[in-house]
């Protein structure tokens, strides 16, 4: 089937068959390998990335789903050449070990910094409760997290 | 892990879904969030040979909400109702346990209808919509009907639901009273189905006199259930601690839940009776506004 | 918060990892993230059945279908002399089976096709005509007469692979039998998976032209890797080339060789294309390595005061079909014999017997050296036994029967040399930050209330960073490890080594170590690991060894480079060689600091003026073969409140003070103790691939095996003391592993702290609900 997908800004096309999972448009169609697949059964979150700006779990999506719909990866983080302040953050507290974890964790945080711009640290805890890390502990990046919003908030401010 | 081959039909009106339900059999599946349905596609326990996706068909988003009560669409996603702040008021038990389901992306895609559709025994929604007395409209190519829960209920991954048949709106009473409701879950980590989930939902008139009540359990039977001689129990009295503790035994008894690896069915059927307690204890709190305690 | 790269003097200091640039782009290179032109994708076919025999193979519908190159079996190997593999251990394990399988989910049959969609459906029509066995599950029941034989190759026929003990039987029976106390308790730790976020995986890239293979791999251990292919296809070794690309986490998992590797390796040689094989979580969890399975006897004597006398081990090691455990192989058992803790036993004795059952393979040191966490788990679970029989607080009795520090280097019963250690400094510590009087009072206060409150103790001594040749190898193989480093002429640094991180950050911790001894910053060196072709030889990252080993080597090497370095600075400086002072960043005339010369310009000098009849260059390589192993410790307490309704346990406090000698990158290590904290608290309460009596594997996803996400993750303390290695370069131990080799008993010991007054000593983890509210019900005092 044919579809159109915009990612990270850009408007994609494709040609895929209907088994196809959004995960797998994105790292083998698109080349974006940043986004991972560390499970079967949707429960890792190594996949996570945006959906029309919602964090979805995109081995649980068929790209076709995602047809006229916009994507956004950790690819996307970037803007001009700069780093967004999450990704700072992870890497100022130490918020990655392996990084196998990582696009998953920052687009899922993302989304909670837009939703909630001050979250507790037991928000932040349950917002990040889809995404699995074997390494950290995640008690790095919670602290990343926090820190992120503040840099936000000044920034804006 | 991939799914086996399949056809797909984005429908774009839910006639069109009809249509191609109707022509195509059981070998043709309604895909909603796809968070139940893709899992089992991908493990190839589920192998249909088409899908018709429904997850964005306008006519089946959104809610209404009416004098007689609340509509949802079939494609109300668990995270809208985590979030939806207006119906707190009359309807308080759908956001808290909407918060208990799965993990955040998992509620971002998954559908409240596509739960029941389900039909997981330990899923969360079949025992807080039995609480909250919630009816189901199936439509067909030729035939609309509207079924109590629990008539749709049947038994583990089986409801009343024909192959042809999508499960349109669910429909839940307005309360006649001021609307209290909650939902524990006992989980084995966040993203575990419940070991034990339980829905208590009452309804107090100006007088705290209990004027109705709903208890619904998960995980304890081979589908969601309904307690009603604890919510019998309730009904006509204040939500007071002796009443509270007879409703909470008696939902136990209700509970039929099996011995496995989650718990022997003794301790299941304990963790009902602590639960019921606990929550009805805390709407209780809740209801007495000088105390204000939120669950 | 991290400093940047360009901080002098970066020993000890929380340096930015150089790793995370490209990381938290989604720029690392994970194996699934190479596509190599032609590629083709490979699908195993598993059994479903634990124990059965393999009646017949029709491979046809698979192979017919469009876009299948290539179906393999158990045959096909067997003809090509393949049909098994050498494990690390020195057993050895079917690649694709022929005859008869031995655990659910073995690997049977290898399909390769255009893309993994098709590989999968091809390896659905694989019809495999089973005929089912009675299997061995209980590995108790495998070594009861009558038992079935499952390993019918093996000569003599027998269940049991090894019997391995350590220390004076005789003597600690003598002593138990005079002790006024002995308790004993069975204590299992079972069966569980590393399970990093990235499962194993590998591609195969034969060119038949030139007669190489380059193989892409997620390996801890890309030397050994090499080796063991050059042993198992024949290819000679300097045809292979093993690249290990960035890993998602390891801890352990990615140690052995794999069925689907060896699979992988023959069809990319029979198809002349590169071949790829990526697990799937399930496949991860159910046939790639589990870890511990131990199931443990001990009997612990005291004198009235509590003053240890004797310690008695048994233990049965459920191995699986095939021992692929990675030990060293003098070792079967691992370190276990580490199990006197960090008490000064007079005696003691261990014994472990290995068993095959019908589950499958390995046996792996899951963050942790080989069977340590086994043995800290035991010994610490058996003072927690110890301390309730003699109405004795658990810190008091440790107290009392610490190593003292002035007894170090220690000699201990079973045969290791401790090198260092101040346990009572690290214990209160710990204490002190706790606040641990003043919860004991809390606890009393709670407990007339009818309230369950825990407070555990876990204070265990690690063995780590195998490890001294004369002592270890695997399959013969000395584990030294090594590091190579050149200068180049501007004074930057390139240094390979031996080992494989996946996720411990050696690209900046070696950096560190490196950069400290040649005066630069992190920034100037380039740690490279990984590629065999390059790297130095090295048996790799696992069992918290880097640290010790290539850690080590890499400062040797680089003071090796400081030492010329110095000569050239002597004739630069045009002083002797002996009034030459290094202050660290510079060398300058012994009393004039004002005139030196960097690192920098050493280098160049190296390259372009070097003193007359000096060989050019600035290069150092070290092999470097520790003269012990490193023993961390620390003292990890633990507070738990129990909710009698539900019987769910919570955490409330977790305060883990840990001694891992000198610290490289204190961000790092921190880091480091809350991953292995977590995997401690997943142990204790979640993690554990059970089986049905059938061998059916019930926990073969992360629907089941249960890993905590943040939510349940407690909110870890950690706090540190330090006292160095003294045999180490630079006084460092290695840390990966302590926490989650310390931290399971000290969950424990909490639970069992708070259910105590109910005369509860022992529960099996992990700790689910249930099982605490099955006593609380049984003593009445559920709610
Ligand atoms: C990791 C994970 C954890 C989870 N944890 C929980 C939990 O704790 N509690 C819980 O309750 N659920 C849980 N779920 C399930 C989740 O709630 C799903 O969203 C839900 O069960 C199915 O909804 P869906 O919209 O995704 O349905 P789909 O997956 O699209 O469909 C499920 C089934 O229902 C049918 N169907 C769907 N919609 C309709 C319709 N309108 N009419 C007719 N048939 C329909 C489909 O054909 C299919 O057979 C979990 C899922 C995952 C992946
Ligand atoms: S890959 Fe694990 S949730 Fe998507
Ligand atoms: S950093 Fe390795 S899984 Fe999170």
């Amino acid at each position: 089937m044919e579809i159109a997908v915009t990612v990270n800004g850009q408007l994609r096309r494709a040609d895929v068959e209907p088994r196809t999972l959004l995960v797998y448009l994105l790292r083998e169609t698109f080349g974006l390998t940043g986004t991972h697949v560390g499970c079967d059964t949707t429960h890792c979150g190594a996949c996570t990335v945006l959906l029309d700006e919602v964090p979805v779990k995109s081995c649980t999506v068929l790209a076709v789903q995602a047809d006229g719909s916009s994507v956004m990866t950790v690819e996307g983080l970037e803007t001009d050449g700069r780093l967004h302040p999450l990704q700072s953050a992870f890497s100022d507290h130490h918020g990655l070990q392996c990084g196998y974890c990582t696009p998953g964790m920052l687009m899922a945080a993302w989304a909670l910094l837009r939703e909630t711009p001050h979250p507790q640290p037991a928000e932040i805890r349950r917002a990040l409760s889809g995404n699995l890390c074997r390494c950290t502990g995640y008690q790095n990046i919670v602290e990343a997290v926090a820190d992120a919003a503040q840099r936000m908030a000044q920034e804006v401010g | 892990m991939f799914p086996a081959p399949f056809g797909y039909v984005r429908a774009e009106s839910l006639d069109e879904a009809l249509a191609v339900l109707a022509r195509e059999g059981p070998g043709a599946k309604i895909l909603a969030g796809g968070q139940s349905l893709l899992p089992m596609m991908k493990l190839r326990i589920a192998e249909p040979a088409l899908l018709v996706d429904i997850h964005r068909l306008p006519a089946l988003t959104g809610w209404q909400e009416t004098a007689e009560g609340l509509t949802l669409g079939a494609v109300v996603r668990h995270s809208q109702l985590e979030r939806a702040e207006a119906l707190q008021e009359f309807y308080p038990l759908l956001g808290r346990t909407a918060r208990w389901i799965a993990d955040p992306l998992v509620r971002n895609r998954g559908t409240v209808a596509g739960s029941l559709a389900h039909a997981d025994p330990a899923g969360d929604w079949g025992a807080a919509l039995l609480a909250l007395g919630a009816s189901v409209t199936l439509r067909s190519l030729t035939r609309t009907r509207e079924l109590p829960l629990d008539a749709f209920l049947v038994d583990i991954f089986t409801t009343a639901l024909e192959p042809d048949e999508v499960l349109t709106a669910i429909r839940i009473p307005k309360p006649a009273g001021r609307p209290f409701g909650t939902y524990l879950k006992l989980e084995r980590k966040v993203g575990d189905f419940a070991v034990v989930g339980v829905a208590v939902n009452v309804v107090l008139d100006a007088r705290h006199t209990v004027v109705e009540a709903g208890i619904g359990l998960a995980g304890v039977g081979p589908r969601a259930l309904r307690a009603p001689a604890a919510e019998a129990a309730l009904i006509g009295h204040p939500l007071e601690s002796g009443g509270i503790r007879e409703a909470a035994a008696l939902a136990a008894e209700a509970a039929d839940p099996v011995s496995d690896r989650r718990g022997s069915r003794a301790y299941k059927r304990n963790v009902v009776r602590v639960f019921v307690e606990r929550g009805l204890k805390a709407l209780a709190d809740e209801s007495r506004p000088e105390v204000g305690v939120t669950a | 918060m991290a400093l940047e790269l360009s901080e002098p003097r970066p020993l000890g200091k929380p340096i930015r990892r150089k790793e995370d640039a490209r990381l938290i782009r989604g720029q690392g290179r994970y194996l699934d993230d190479i596509v190599l032109p032609g590629m083709l994708h490979l699908a195993l076919v598993r059994s479903p059945y634990a124990h059965a025999r393999i009646r017949r193979i029709d491979v046809q519908r698979a192979a017919a279908l469009p876009g299948v190159h290539l179906v393999l079996t158990g045959q096909d190997l067997a003809a090509a002399g393949l049909a098994w593999m050498p494990t690390l251990a020195g057993d050895r394990q079917m690649v694709l089976a022929v005859d008869k399988v031995l655990f659910q989910y073995q690997e049977v049959a290898a399909v390769v096709a255009e893309s993994r969609a098709l590989a999968e459906d091809a390896a659905a029509l694989v019809e495999v005509d089973y005929e089912p066995l009675p299997a061995v599950v209980d590995p108790y029941r495998a070594l009861e007469p009558g038992s079935p034989i499952l390993r019918e190759d093996r000569d003599p026929p027998s269940n049991r692979i090894f019997h391995w003990e350590a220390g004076d039987r005789a003597a600690t029976e003598a002593a138990l039998a005079r002790s006024a106390v002995v308790v004993r308790e069975t204590v299992r730790m079972p069966r569980v998976h590393p399970a990093p976020l990235e499962p194993c995986g590998c591609i195969a890239d034969y060119q038949r032209a030139t007669g190489r293979l380059t193989w892409y791999v997620t390996s801890q251990a890309p030397h050994a890797h090499r080796t063991v292919l050059a042993m198992v296809a024949g290819i000679p070794e300097h045809k292979i080339r093993v690249v290990s690309p960035d890993v998602g986490g390891g801890f352990g998992n990615k140690v052995p060789v794999f069925p689907g590797y060896v699979a992988a390796i023959v069809a990319a040689m029979r198809l002349n294309r590169p071949v790829k094989w990526v697990e799937t979580r399930t496949e991860n969890l159910t046939s790639t390595n589990f870890a511990r399975d131990y199931h443990m006897t001990v009997e612990i004597g005291a004198d009235a005061d509590g003053k240890v006398t004797a310690l008695k081990v048994s233990t049965i090691a459920d191995h699986g079909a095939f021992d692929a455990a990675a030990d060293p192989t003098r070792f079967p058992a691992g370190l276990f014999s580490i199990v006197t803790g960090s008490y000064d036993f007079p005696v003691a004795f261990a014994e472990v017997d290995g068993v095959y059952t019908n589950k499958a393979p390995g046996g792996v040191a899951y963050r942790c050296s080989f069977r340590v966490t086994e043995a800290s788990f035991l010994i610490e679970r058996a003072m927690q036994s110890l301390a309730l029989r003699l109405g004795m607080d658990p810190v008091a009795l440790r107290l009392k029967n610490f190593i003292p520090p002035e007894k170090f280097p220690y000699h201990s019963p079973l045969g290791w040399t401790y090198d260092s250690g101040n346990y009572r400094a690290t214990l209160e510590r710990a204490m002190e930050r706790i606040g641990y009087a003043a919860l004991r009072q809390e606890q009393a206060e709670r407990r007339a209330r009818g309230e369950l409150m825990g407070i555990g103790v876990s204070t265990f001594t690690e063995i780590v960073g195998a490890g001294p040749s004369h002592t270890f190898d695997i399959l013969g193989i000395k584990m030294f490890d090594s590091c190579e480093l050149r200068v180049h002429p501007t004074g930057k640094v390139l240094a390979r080594l031996g080992t494989r991180h996946q996720g411990q950050g050696h690209e900046t911790t070696f950096a560190q170590v490196i950069a400290e001894e040649l005066g630069l910053t992190a920034d100037d060196v380039l740690v490279e690991e990984g590629d065999t072709d390059t790297a130095p030889y090295g048996l790799g990252t696992y069992a918290s060894r880097s640290t010790p080993t290539a850690g080590a080597a890499a400062a040797v090497a680089a003071r090796r480079v400081r030492d010329k370095a110095r000569r050239i600075a002597a004739h630069l400086l045009e002083v002797a060689e002996d009034d030459v002072e290094w202050d660290g960043t510079r060398f300058h005339p012994a009393g004039t600091p004002a005139r030196g010369v960097t690192m920098a310009e050493v280098a160049l000098a190296a390259y372009t003026n070097p003193p007359p009849g000096m060989e050019p260059g600035l290069e150092g390589t070290v092999y470097y073969d520790p003269p012990n192993l490193t023993f961390p410790n620390g003292a990890y307490l633990c507070v738990v409140d129990i909710d009698k309704g539900t019987s769910q346990v919570h955490v409330r406090r977790f305060v883990a003070v840990d001694d891992c000698g000198t610290v490289i990158n204190p961000m790092v290590v921190e880091g480091q103790i809350h991953g292995g904290l977590t995997e401690g608290f997943a142990i204790a309460f979640l993690q554990e691939i059970a089986f049905d009596e059938q061998g059916n594997c019930l926990a073969p996803n992360f629907m089941e095996y249960l890993v905590p996400t943040a939510v349940e993750t407690p909110q870890w303390e950690t706090d540190r003391t330090v006292t160095p290695s003294p045999h180490h370069p630079i006084g460092a131990k290695g840390v990966g592993e302590s926490p989650n080799v310390g931290s399971p008993a000290a969950f424990v010991n909490a639970v069992i702290d708070a259910l105590a007054p109910l005369g509860v000593t022992h529960l099996d983890i992990p700790l689910y609900p249930w099982k605490i509210w099955e006593v609380l019900h049984e003593r009445g005092v559920a709610e």
